[in-house]
C-alpha cells in the first residue's frame, strides 16, 4: 500500500477535473470494488491498470453511470454529480469509448460525431421541422465541427463512409472523435489499445498525447502496461477491486504489489 | 454532371405529372373503383411513413400500430356524426343537431391525441427491445380495438361492433367531398378529390419525415437503432426520444385515420385489426425500412399487387386452366406470403433501400485548418 500520495488530498480537490472517492460497488456476493478511489487532475492522462478482473471496467463503468454504486463520492469539475443516469453523466462531461467499439454502424462517420454534439445542442421536434434560423446555424455548426473533429483525429477522408466498413484503427479513432464532440472535461477511454498492432499502438499514442497537448483530460484503462507506462503522467493500479497503488509510473512500476499482482508471489 | 440533373429535373416533373394525372387515368380506364384503390394506397403510404419513424428510423418494432389509426378514425367518427347526440341528452342539448365539428379541426385534434396515445402506449414499453417489444406492442394494439368493439356497454361510446356510420365528409370551402362537383368543365368524383387531398396529406407527412431524418432529432434516433448503449453514452436522453418516435408516428397515423373516417364515413372495429398492423409494417419493410421512397413505392407495390391480384386471378386462372382452381382471395394471400419471403431472401433491405452512403458525393471539404487545435 505505498504511494497512495498526494492525489486524494482533500485541500486541492478544487483543481480536480475528476475526483471519486469511497466507490464500493457489490455483484451478489462479489465484492467487485472496495473502497476505490482517484483524483485527475486538468490535462494529464491518467492510467487505470490491473489483471485481468481486478475491477477496471466495474470501476469505469460507476463512473459513467452504468452500474449503480453502493456508495461513493463523485466530483467533476468541482462540482458533484451522482452517475445515476449514462445521459446525465455525459451532459456533466465525461464522454467514454468502449472497450468493444460501438459506434452507429450505419451511420457514416461524419453522423457519427454528429450524434456526439447532441448533447451540446438544443433543436427539438418544431425546431427540426420548421428550421428557423437558429437551428440551421446550429445545424451548420454541428457539421462544421465533425468535419474539424474527423479531420483532428485524422480521418477526414473517410467522412461519408459507413462507419461499419472503417477498418479498425480508423473505428477506434471515431469513437474518440465522437466522444470530443460532446465537448467532455473528461476523455474517458476504455482500453483503447485493444486488439491493435504494433503501427496502430504508435499512432494512437501520437493521437492521445496531442489530445492531452490541447489541455484535455484522460482517463485511460489499458491493459497494455507499456502504453500506459509510456504515456500516463500518473497512475492507479487495481487488483480485486481494491487499490494496491497509486501514483507516477515509475513509482509504481517497483512496487512490490503491482509486480506480486502481474507476475505472482515468487515461490518458497 | 448537367444530363444528370436533366435527368432528374425530368424525372420529377414525370413525377409530379403521373401523381396528379394518376386518379384522372384510373377511372377512365377502371372506374371508380380503382380511384378508390388509389386512395387506400395512398392512405396505407401515409401509415407506413409514420410507422417507418418508429420502426425504420428509431428501429422499435411496433406491431399495434394501427390502434393510432383506429384512434384517429374514432375520432372522427365521434366528433363529426350524430352518433354521440343521439346516445347522451346533454350532449344533444348541447348540439341538438348532432356533433359536427368540421374535418380540419378534428384534423387538427387529431395529431396531438394520437400522439399521446403513442406516448401512453409507448412510456411502458421503453425498456423492451426486438421481439418483446413486438409483443406488449401488439398487445397493445388489440387492447385499443376491443376498446372500441366493447364500449357500448353500459355507456355507448363506440357503438361496438357495428361501428359508427353518417360520418360528415370533407367540406372544402364550401366543396362537399361526398358529392361530384364540376370543375372548369372537368367531373370530380368523391374519389377523385380524396385523393388529391390524401397527396396533399402525404406530402406533408413526406416533408415533416424529410427534415426531421435531417436533424439533431432524427439523428438520435438512428444512434438508439444503432447501439442504444452507445447513444445513452453520447449523452442522448433514450426515453424522451423514444417517446418522440412512438408520439411522431402515431401522429401520422391519427391523421390518416380522420381522413379514413371522412372517406369511408363509417369507421367499426375490424377495420384496425392486427393483420392491418402487419399490411403497414410489410410495406415498411418491403420498400426499404428507413427510407422514404422506398416506403412509398413499398405502398404502391404492395396495394397495387393485391388489387392486382383480386382482378386477375380469375380470369388468368380461366385462361391458363379452363376453371377457377384457387380462390383469389387465397391465392392473393399466398402470393404476398411468397413476395414477402422472396424479397426478405434476395433484398433483405427491402426493395429500394437507403442508398449506400459511399455513393453519394461529398457534400462539404474544408481545407481551413481546426478551429480545435486551441481546444474545445
Amino acid at each position: 500500500m505505498t504511494n497512495m500520495n498526494t492525489a486524494t488530498t482533500q485541500s486541492d480537490s478544487d483543481e480536480l477535473i475528476l475526483s471519486v472517492q469511497g466507490v464500493n460497488k457489490r455483484f451478489g456476493g462479489l465484492q467487485a470494488l472496495s473502497d476505490v478511489g482517484l483524483a485527475i487532475k486538468p490535462g494529464e492522462i491518467y492510467g487505470l491498470i490491473g489483471p485481468n478482473g481486478a475491477g477496471k471496467t466495474t470501476f469505469f463503468n460507476v463512473i459513467t453511470g452504468l452500474y449503480t454504486p453502493d456508495s461513493g463520492e463523485f466530483k467533476l469539475g468541482g462540482n458533484t454529480y451522482q452517475p445515476t443516469a449514462v445521459h446525465e453523466v455525459a451532459k456533466a462531461g465525461i464522454a467514454r469509448t468502449f472497450q468493444n467499439i460501438r459506434l452507429f454502424g450505419e451511420m457514416t462517420a461524419l453522423e457519427n460525431v454528429m450524434v456526439g454534439r447532441h448533447v451540446r445542442t438544443k433543436a427539438g421536434l418544431f425546431g427540426a421541422v420548421f428550421r428557423p434560423a437558429s437551428i440551421k446555424r446550429e445545424e451548420a455548426e454541428i457539421e462544421d465541427m465533425a468535419h474539424e473533429l474527423l479531420e483532428y483525429v485524422g480521418i477526414s477522408q473517410h467522412a461519408h463512409h459507413t462507419a461499419r466498413n472503417l477498418s479498425y484503427g480508423h473505428q477506434r479513432r471515431l469513437e474518440i472523435a465522437r466522444a470530443l464532440a460532446t465537448e467532455p472535461k473528461l476523455l474517458a477511454l476504455d482500453e483503447p489499445a485493444a486488439g491493435m498492432n504494433a503501427t496502430e499502438k504508435v499512432e494512437l499514442r501520437g493521437l492521445l498525447d496531442k489530445i492531452r497537448a490541447d489541455g484535455r483530460t484522460i482517463l485511460l484503462i489499458e491493459h497494455d502496461v507499456k502504453l500506459v507506462m509510456g504515456l500516463c503522467n500518473r497512475l492507479t493500479v487495481l487488483d480485486y477491486g481494491k487499490v494496491i497503488a497509486q501514483g507516477l509510473p515509475q513509482d509504481v512500476q517497483k512496487d512490490k504489489a503491482v509486480v506480486e499482482a502481474y507476475l505472482g508471489t515468487p515461490a518458497h | 454532371m448537367s444530363t444528370f440533373k436533366m435527368n432528374k429535373t425530368t424525372s420529377v416533373v414525370a413525377l409530379v405529372i403521373l401523381t396528379l394525372a394518376a386518379p384522372v387515368l384510373a377511372q377512365t380506364l377502371g372506374g371508380n373503383y380503382w380511384v378508390r384503390i388509389l386512395d387506400f394506397a395512398l392512405l396505407y403510404i401515409m401509415l407506413a411513413l409514420g410507422l417507418n419513424i418508429v420502426v425504420g428510423f428509431a428501429g422499435l418494432l411496433d406491431l399495434g400500430y394501427i390502434a393510432f389509426y383506429a384512434v384517429g378514425a374514432y375520432l372522427m367518427g365521434l366528433l363529426s356524426s350524430p352518433h354521440l347526440s343521439t346516445q347522451f341528452e346533454f350532449i344533444a342539448g348541447l348540439f341538438p343537431h348532432g356533433l359536427h365539428l368540421g374535418f380540419w379541426w378534428i384534423l387538427l385534434i387529431a395529431g396531438p391525441v394520437a400522439a399521446l396515445f403513442g406516448v401512453l402506449l409507448g412510456a411502458p414499453t421503453l425498456k423492451l427491445r426486438g421481439d418483446y417489444l413486438a409483443i406488449v406492442t401488439l398487445g397493445f394494439g388489440e387492447i385499443i380495438r376491443i376498446f372500441m368493439n366493447n364500449l357500448d356497454r353500459p355507456l355507448n361510446i363506440t357503438n361496438g361492433p357495428k361501428g359508427i356510420n353518417a360520418i360528415d365528409p370533407v367540406v372544402f370551402f364550401g366543396i362537399d367531398f361526398s358529392k361530384p362537383h364540376d370543375l372548369l368543365g372537368i367531373k370530380l368524383s368523391p374519389g377523385v378529390m380524396y385523393y388529391y387531398l390524401i397527396v396533399a396529406l402525404t406530402l406533408v407527412v413526406i416533408f415533416v419525415s424529410l427534415r426531421l431524418q435531417q436533424s439533431r432529432i432524427g439523428r438520435a434516433w438512428v444512434a438508439i437503432r444503432e447501439d442504444e448503449t452507445a447513444a445513452k453514452a453520447m449523452g442522448i436522453n433514450t426515453r424522451n426520444i423514444k417517446l418522440m418516435a412512438f408520439g411522431m408516428g402515431a401522429a401520422f397515423g391519427g391523421v390518416s385515420g380522420v381522413v379514413f373516417g371522412a372517406f369511408q364515413a363509417f369507421v367499426s372495429p375490424e377495420s384496425f385489426v392486427l393483420w392491418e398492423s402487419i399490411y403497414v409494417l410489410a410495406i415498411v419493410v418491403l420498400g426499404g425500412m428507413g427510407h422514404i421512397p422506398g416506403v412509398i413505392l413499398g405502398g404502391i407495390l404492395l396495394v397495387g399487387f393485391q388489387e392486382l391480384l383480386r382482378e386477375l386471378a380469375v380470369p388468368v386462372q380461366k385462361m391458363i386452366f379452363g376453371e377457377v382452381l384457387i380462390d383469389a382471395e387465397v391465392l392473393r394471400q399466398l402470393l404476398f406470403g411468397l413476395a414477402l419471403v422472396v424479397v426478405m431472401l434476395y433484398r433483405p433491405a427491402g426493395l429500394w433501400p437507403a442508398p449506400k452512403r459511399e455513393d453519394r458525393p461529398v457534400t462539404r471539404l474544408r481545407g481551413h485548418t481546426s478551429r480545435l487545435d486551441g481546444g474545445v
